[in-house]
């Protein structure tokens, strides 16, 4: 008895095998890289010419690669130290600016095993540094945006129609709304109005003095509005982490209304917040005089200047920019071209406007939450500023340049015209940022207990169950290469807490093997024979090892559901560890049991 | 025979009045007294949960705090706690929540006026969370354990029967609250992986309780006779060994955690080592006490027996 059909044994040895080739990967260091691809979205392919022009820069440097990879993707250079690669990297950043150019630590994995699909496990922002934040998406300011807008297009539409109002207002509750002295006039305005805005719902409103109606975003666009204010600030997000120039960003949703942003590798925190949360933008207005058709602003110098209402341009239509040096007067200028639409509305405007002077306003929305008296206050700014006044020498269209700006300035706002503006502005709620050194102590710290740990076990299981401990010591250690395989192979997020959770999981799983041993030992007491011993021992003890593992399971579980970033990786390193030790500590150890004692006459047991 | 002479059975009396009483005694006070720390004292809860700013800085010469402190003094931030992090080259800044800072931008500030100072200093981290998050994170915690607490209850229930059940969640109860007391009691920080650890606690006591259990049903059927108390007892002892090696085999990792696995990871290896302290103490002495108490008997585990969990299986194989 006691003994493993053929097959058993063979099935067993290939998934340890697997298994094995799959943990490789992880043996292996990092090469300092540099990674190139096309920015988000754009269908720029990498091919020969792209290679060959990275090569020359290359050559100019006296660098050579240690290798090259190209994908469709991208192109990765790998270098032997770091010192090259940032050389390499400063003198591409600027040869190559149509693409991004990020720094990478890419993994020194063989080629056969990248064939197998073979990955290192992913590293959790905690032991490879980077920065974590959680951006909140503020959607009251984006609503009061949008019924600001309602406004001036409700004046238009009912002065078109000729329904004469009295008041077309955003209250301070919220909502848009109309006044009427006249209920006919008012339901007739309310009638047409709903008819052109289905995604509004109306109210009326019957004062002693007046009609009103309310209108107000309907539960069901209120939720749509939401989804494209989070997915139009994500698609903007990943065109500004693009320019950052961040190798393996992640940018997620979360929840409702928020953003998860992970930039690996990160280090200057201070930039990736002012352009991630940046909400700048601009506007193109025609000068105007104190009167209805004008409304006030400010310009930079301190002074106030008034610009007409109507808008020429805004942010949303110009198509590319970029910071330049103004050839005239030599100083910091954004040289913009708009798309189609603006271009042909700006020709229109200026053509007629000649010799008459037109503003750029630059427009930021800021939001913060402060905390006076133990009640939180949302501060909602928006800065409108006035930066240039030039007069229209004549008519334009698509390109031109705007200058009135400092140079970091410029630099800053032709990135936020390029990737877009945030439509809404965001808030950081959460930042977590990890510098490289910590990161590198911490996998240190962490493999070194986890080592000292296994050590400690082995060496006190040995002594106690002599051969048999002998058995499960290399089940466990089995256990920790099944561990690591399926970490890499699903590419779960390894960090400090998750390294903890294998250091738990090897302390749990000799408990699988300690429940049968001392099982076999009491059998052995019991009077049993050996071999009869070792069969009741295993098969007793599982119902015990299946139930205690499920209820820690059950902890692992909620632990990952609930959990977010370190803690998520302690639930996912102990539930997958409980699960590999019930392979290993139970049909690993027998198997090999089998192999050893299995249908052979035993005196008495090792155990 | 070859019965080795390293195996053996003890035969103490967990389950005796006398016991259970003291059990019972030195449970309720240490309950009381943790409660009572976190009525008075509360948690000193890290800013995962309370929101603000946490930088940490590293010097590359020891630095003296008073110097670290003037520094910050110059930029307005007089309400920082400014402390060493494990060595002298360490230092720890908190920050509340700013009324008058704009709280993302805190960090950069920060860094720049210890720059400014004559060390050359690293950043090492920054924390930071907003208060909306920090109660979400609060909220979300308990419910958290709160489900673990749910989970266990029907899978013990399912798995034995309802007061085995209530004994073994009594039980876990247990133990997160002596942790929490100590964490209370110590003023150690209380952040979110100590949190996690807690969890893994109650995952790792009950897995204790439950193997007690299993004999427990294992021994009900097979010795017809016996007063269940006894058979109680006799299982409990029946399983010391295991309890003991297994608690000791993971304080033997967790120990190696404390000492080598970093300042970043203390909290959470303290907890661990008093989770599987108490958590095993628990499982010996409350479980089954708790499920005596609340009239546990045979016969309610009779209908959910599984056969194969009897002794069919040495039986029918002897060779």
């Amino acid at each position: 008895m006691n003994q493993y059909p053929l097959w058993k044994y063979t099935l067993i040895a290939v998934v340890l095998l697997v298994c094995t080739v799959y943990a490789l990967p992880n043996l292996y260091g990092e090469d300092p890289a540099i990674q190139i691809s096309p920015p988000y979205a754009h269908n720029i392919a990498i091919d020969d010419s792209t290679q060959q022009r990275v090569e020359e820069v290359l050559k100019e440097l006296k660098l050579t690669p240690r290798r090259i990879d190209r994908t469709a993707g991208q192109l990765l250079l790998r270098f032997s130290d770091t010192e090259d690669q940032l050389k390499a990297y400063s003198a591409l950043k600027g040869k190559l600016p149509d693409y991004v150019v990020a720094q990478n630590l890419a993994p020194a994995v063989p080629d056969w095993l990248t064939a197998l699909g073979a990955k290192p496990m992913y590293l959790g922002l905690d032991l490879r540094g980077g920065v974590h934040f959680l951006m909140a998406i503020d959607m009251q300011t984006a609503i009061r945006q949008d019924e600001e807008r309602f406004v001036q297009e409700f004046r238009a539409v009912l002065r078109e129609e000729n329904l004469r109002y009295q008041d077309v207002q955003r209250p301070q509750q919220g909502g848009v709304l109309v006044s009427y002295t006249d209920a006919a006039q008012r339901d007739k305005a309310a009638q047409l109005l709903s008819e052109r805005y289905p995604e509004l719902v109306k109210k009326n409103i019957d004062r002693s003095d007046g009609f009103d109606v309310l209108f107000n975003y309907s539960e069901k666009t209120l939720k749509e509005v939401k989804d494209t204010a989070v997915e139009q600030n994500i698609t903007t997000l990943r065109n500004r982490v693009n320019e950052l120039g961040v190798a393996e960003p992640v940018i997620q949703r979360q929840g409702e209304d928020r953003i998860v942003v992970q930039l690996p590798g990160v280090q200057d925190t201070a930039r990736a917040k002012e352009i991630l949360g940046a909400t700048a933008t601009l506007e193109f207005r025609l000068v105007g005089e104190d009167g209805p058709n004008s409304q006030p602003y400010k310009t930079r110098d301190g002074g106030k200047i008034w610009l007409k209402r109507s808008v020429i341009v805004t942010g949303d239509q110009i198509g590319t920019a970029t910071s330049t040096m103004d050839q005239r007067t030599a100083r910091p200028a954004v040289s913009v071209r708009l798309d189609s639409k603006g271009a042909k509305r700006m020709y229109e405007t200026t053509k007629e406007n000649v010799l008459k002077p037109m503003a750029v306003v630059f427009i930021e929305y800021k939001v913060d939450t402060k905390v006076v008296d133990g009640k939180e206050i949302k501060n909602r700014e928006k800065k409108q500023e006035v930066i240039n006044v030039a007069t229209i020498q004549e008519a334009f269209g698509q390109n031109f340049q705007i200058t009135g700006l400092a140079q970091n300035e410029a630099i800053n706002l032709a990135l936020l015209l390029r990737a877009g503006a945030l439509k809404t502005p965001v808030e950081i709620v959460e930042e977590r940022t990890i510098g490289p050194s910590l990161g590198k102590e911490s996998i240190q710290q962490g493999w070194n207990s986890v080592l000292a740990g296994f050590l400690l076990v082995m060496i006190y299981i040995t002594f106690r169950y002599k051969q048999f401990g002998i058995v499960a010591n290399i089940a466990l250690m089995l256990n920790v290469v099944v561990l690591i395989s399926l970490l890499s192979l699903l590419q779960a997020t390894l960090t400090m807490p998750g390294i903890a959770g294998i250091l738990l999981t090897i302390g749990m799983a000799i408990d699988a093997n300690v429940l049968i041993f001392e099982r076999i030992r009491e059998e052995i007491c019991n009077g049993n024979s050996p071999q009869a011993s070792i069969y009741a021992g295993f098969e007793k003890a599982f119902a015990t090892i299946l139930d205690s593992n499920i209820t820690t399971l059950i902890a692992g579980v909620v632990l990952f559901s609930f959990g977010t970033g370190p803690v998520k990786g302690f639930a996912v390193t102990l539930s997958l560890g409980i699960l590999t030790s019930m392979f290993t500590a139970v049909m690993v150890s027998r198997a090999i049991i089998n192999w050893f004692y299995g249908g052979k006459k035993l005196e008495k047991l090792p155990v | 025979m070859s019965a080795r002479s390293s195996y053996r059975v003890f035969n103490f009396a967990f389950l005796s009045k006398k016991t259970m009483l003291i059990a019972f005694i030195i449970s309720g006070l240490t309950i009381l007294l943790s409660l009572g720390s976190l009525a008075t004292r509360g948690l000193n809860f890290g800013i995962d949960f309370t929101g603000g700013t946490l930088v940490e800085v590293h010097y590359k010469n020891s630095v003296d705090l008073v110097e670290v402190r003037s520094a910050l003094d110059k930029g307005g931030y007089d309400d920082a706690v400014v402390q060493y992090f494990g060595t002298s080259h360490d230092v720890m800044i908190r920050f509340g929540l700013h009324s008058d800072k704009n709280s993302d931008t805190l960090s950069n500030e920060v860094m720049a006026l210890l720059r400014n100072g004559n060390q050359e200093v690293e950043m090492r981290r920054v924390e930071f969370v907003g208060p909306q998050v920090g109660k979400e994170l609060l909220v979300d915690s308990s419910l958290a354990v709160f489900y673990v607490l749910i989970g266990v209850l029907i899978y013990v229930a399912i798995r034995f029967e309802k007061r085995f059940a209530t004994g073994a969640v009594l039980a876990l109860l247990h133990d997160p609250i002596l942790i929490l007391g100590l964490f209370s009691i110590t003023g150690m920080e209380f952040d979110l992986t100590v949190l996690a650890s807690i969890l893994a606690v109650m995952g790792y006591s009950l897995n204790d309780t439950i193997v007690i259990f299993d004999r427990i049903r294992d021994n009900l059927l097979k010795l017809r006779k016996g007063e269940t108390v006894d058979v109680m007892n006799l299982s409990i002892n029946e399983t010391l060994v295991r309890t003991l090696m297994t608690s000791f085999t993971t304080l033997l990792t967790v120990l190696a955690l404390f000492f080598l696995g970093g300042k970043m990871i203390h909290g959470f290896a303290t907890s661990l080592i008093v989770g599987i302290v108490v958590g095993t103490y628990s499982s010996i002495y409350i479980a089954s006490a708790l499920t005596l108490k609340l009239g546990a008997s045979k016969a309610d585990l009779m209908p959910t027996i599984i056969p194969k969990d009897g002794e069919q299986a040495t039986t029918d194989n002897r060779p």
